[in-house]
């Protein structure tokens, strides 16, 4: 078996060799040459692999970051559609019906500290004017302290009353009234 | 003579009417109710000696002027039995006989470079015709003293053409020689107009005009709410609250030069500023502390004095003629209420009781009446109290009434109340008698303020 194994070892490598010896085949240079041109593509495809994977993850991150861009623009859009709370005649209580919308707000506002608010006051033009400032700013700053009370930074909240001067609705009915006796919440 | 007005002043007053730029609307007086209860005076239109027509209508705003006051019922012109020009030339008994107790005579002759001579005489119909009647009157045609039928005459020499002025000056003379109480014709009134906010960018305007709405003159426009202009004791500087910074401060402005100065910029409300008799200091409200208090400044300084401290709205303060006391309104007890705080003492007292609601409270010049606006059953109207039995008279029978400002000499209320949806100023006497309305053209007018006696 040993003899047979050398045997065909002589075999393979004799013709080789002569191959060698009597053609122009490549160099010892070229082929190196070639390694270095394999391991460079390969290190080149790796270095691709790796930046694709990279920009993967970027484009993902960027992605959740927009996404979370785009549910909290989102979510502004529809805070925006119910930035009114609405007061009784006189009072400055915020009404039941509107802790759903307030909590909406209050759950944004902690969530996104990076968002800031002016919440003006307002009154129906009844009662005089000075009077109706201080009113108004009441309604404002029970709009603040509901929102304080559910976690939003102090910061992020800025109180103004203009009292009677910009009433939602002009005249005297009592819808104009009613639609004049309001909080706005304001996004900076 | 403190009844002439000066020269400078005509100059500085007319110098300002010409570059200023008229406001859109202006305002009509249309009297509600209290001709019946006026004394009846006739003047009689001025004679001119000059070239053309009489510039001005100096008879006309006489007339006005007497009809406004609420005291006088002047006597149409066709009514008339004769038209004197001096009293040399006035029938007595012609008046005597039409009901004429009192008339008023006059001419106007010019005298060139724009300077006049104005004479006109005020005249007791009654006491001349008894005199007549006497055979005391005439001595060959020379008038003999002791003239008792001439209540008042006078010889003015004016420049320039603001007859406007003059008249009133001629009217204050009659006022107060007729009535014991000094005129205030040559007054006028600072309010807030807001025009249509869909349309016009800078809707919010701080107007000036004469007592009477003529002469409007916007001082400034803004996008943002102007409230409560107050004026100076001199009655060239306004301070009012502007928003046009997206929150309240106080500004104080120069109604000649214009120029402005912004007072205050706390955080929270810059309210209600009011300047003290001596115009040195200004109260107002303020809410940096957490909820509106009355505090006062001291402007040259900007020294600050906090005057309440209660965790209920105090608001509208107003200073006695004293300047040693403010009243103010307060929730303290529950509704909003007058209170008096003595400045020396911190003191405060209570002063109103009846009604839902008193606010706005504001102390006649002669110290006597307190008033107010007094909410009952869910109305607002204009009420008087008197500050020594505390007895209230409502005066006003219109609608949603608030801002009111006393005349200087304590004859009229101006206030702001709504007319058929339009918020109006409308005038009040002290007296509740006489009511009249100065109906704008355009927008909403608001916070009127009647300025001091102006000479």
């Amino acid at each position: 078996m040993k003899t047979s194994t050398s045997l065909r070892s002589l075999l393979i490598a004799v013709p080789v060799m002569t191959l060698m010896a009597c053609s122009s085949g490549p160099s010892e240079a070229e082929l190196a040459a070639e390694r270095n041109r394999v391991a460079a593509e390969q290190a080149a495809a790796q270095q691709a692999a790796e930046q694709a994977n990279q920009e993967q993850v970027r484009l993902e991150a960027a992605q959740r970051l927009q996404q979370a861009q785009e549910i909290a623009e989102q979510e502004r859009d529809e805070l925006m559609s119910m930035q009114t709370v609405y007061f009784d005649f006189d009072r400055a209580t915020i009404k039941a019906d509107f802790y759903n919308v307030l909590d909406k707000h209050a759950a944004f506002l902690v969530k996104n500290m990076d968002q800031t608010i002016v919440i003006e006051g307002h009154t129906d033009s009844r009662g005089t004017p000075e009077y109706n400032i201080a009113l108004g700013e009441r309604r404002a700053q029970a709009v603040e302290t509901y929102f304080l009370n559910a976690g939003v930074s102090a910061s992020q909240i800025s109180v103004v009353s203009f009292g009677e001067e910009k009433p939602a609705v002009t005249g005297t009915s009592e819808y104009a009234f009613a639609q004049s006796r309001r909080a706005v919440v304001v996004y900076k | 003579m403190k009844k002439y007005i000066s020269q400078t002043t005509i100059l500085i007053t007319s110098i300002l009417l010409c570059v200023a730029i008229k406001a859109h609307a202006q305002l009509n007086i249309v009297i509600t109710e209290g001709v019946d209860n006026a004394t009846p005076i006739a003047v009689v239109p001025f004679g001119w000696e000059g070239e053309g027509i009489l510039p001005g209508e100096l008879s006309d705003v006489i007339n006005h002027d007497l009809r406004r006051s609420g005291r006088f019922n002047p006597m149409n012109m066709s009514q008339m039995p004769q038209f004197p020009r001096d009293i040399s030339s006035v029938n007595y008994q012609s008046w005597v006989d039409k009901g004429i107790n009192t008339i008023v005579v006059g001419k106007v002759k010019e005298l060139g470079g724009d300077r006049f001579q104005i004479d006109f005489q005020l005249i007791d119909t009654q006491a001349g015709s008894q005199l007549e009647k006497s055979g005391q009157m005439l001595l060959d045609g020379q008038l003999v003293a002791g003239q008792s039928q001439l209540i008042a005459g006078r010889t003015l020499t004016v420049t320039g053409r603001d007859f406007r002025q003059f008249g009133h000056r001629i009217s204050d003379i009659v006022y107060e020689k007729l009535t014991g109480q000094r005129g205030a014709f040559l007054t006028r009134i600072a309010y807030v107009a807001v025009r249509d906010r869909e349309t016009v960018a800078r809707p919010y305007q701080l107007v000036i005009a004469d007592y009477d709405g003529e002469n409007e003159l916007a001082l400034l426009s803004s996008k943002e709410p102007l409230m409560s202009p107050s004026w100076s004791p001199d009655g060239n500087k306004l301070a009012y609250v502007s928003f046009e910074n997206g929150k309240p401060q106080i500004f104080i402005q120069d109604i000649y030069t214009m120029s402005r100065v912004k007072l205050t910029d706390f955080p929270g409300i810059n309210g209600a500023p009011r300047f003290s008799p001596d115009g040195k200091k200004i109260a107002m409200v303020l809410s940096k502390d957490g909820n509106p208090d009355i505090y006062v400044m001291e402007i040259a300084t900007r020294q600050l004095t906090r005057v309440t401290r209660h965790r209920a709205i105090d608001t509208e303060p107003s200073w006695a003629p004293n300047g040693k006391e403010l009243v103010f309104s307060s929730e303290r007890g529950g509704k909003p209420q007058i209170y008096r705080v003595n400045l020396e003492t911190n003191r405060i007292k209570r002063l109103t009781f009846e009604g839902d609601m008193n606010l706005g409270g504001t102390i006649t010049p002669d110290g006597t009446e307190l008033v107010v606006v007094n909410r009952t059953n869910g109305n607002y109207h204009i009420a008087r109290q008197n500050l020594n039995d505390g007895a209230m008279q409502v005066l006003t029978t219109t609608f949603l009434d608030e801002s009111p400002s006393i005349a200087p000499n304590g004859s009229m209320i101006i206030y702001s109340t709504l007319h058929e949806g339009t918020q109006v100023l409308s005038l009040v006497s002290l007296d509740g008698r006489f009511k009249a309305r100065l109906p704008g053209v355009a927008g909403q007018i608001k916070a009127p303020s009647w300025s001091p006696f102006l000479r």
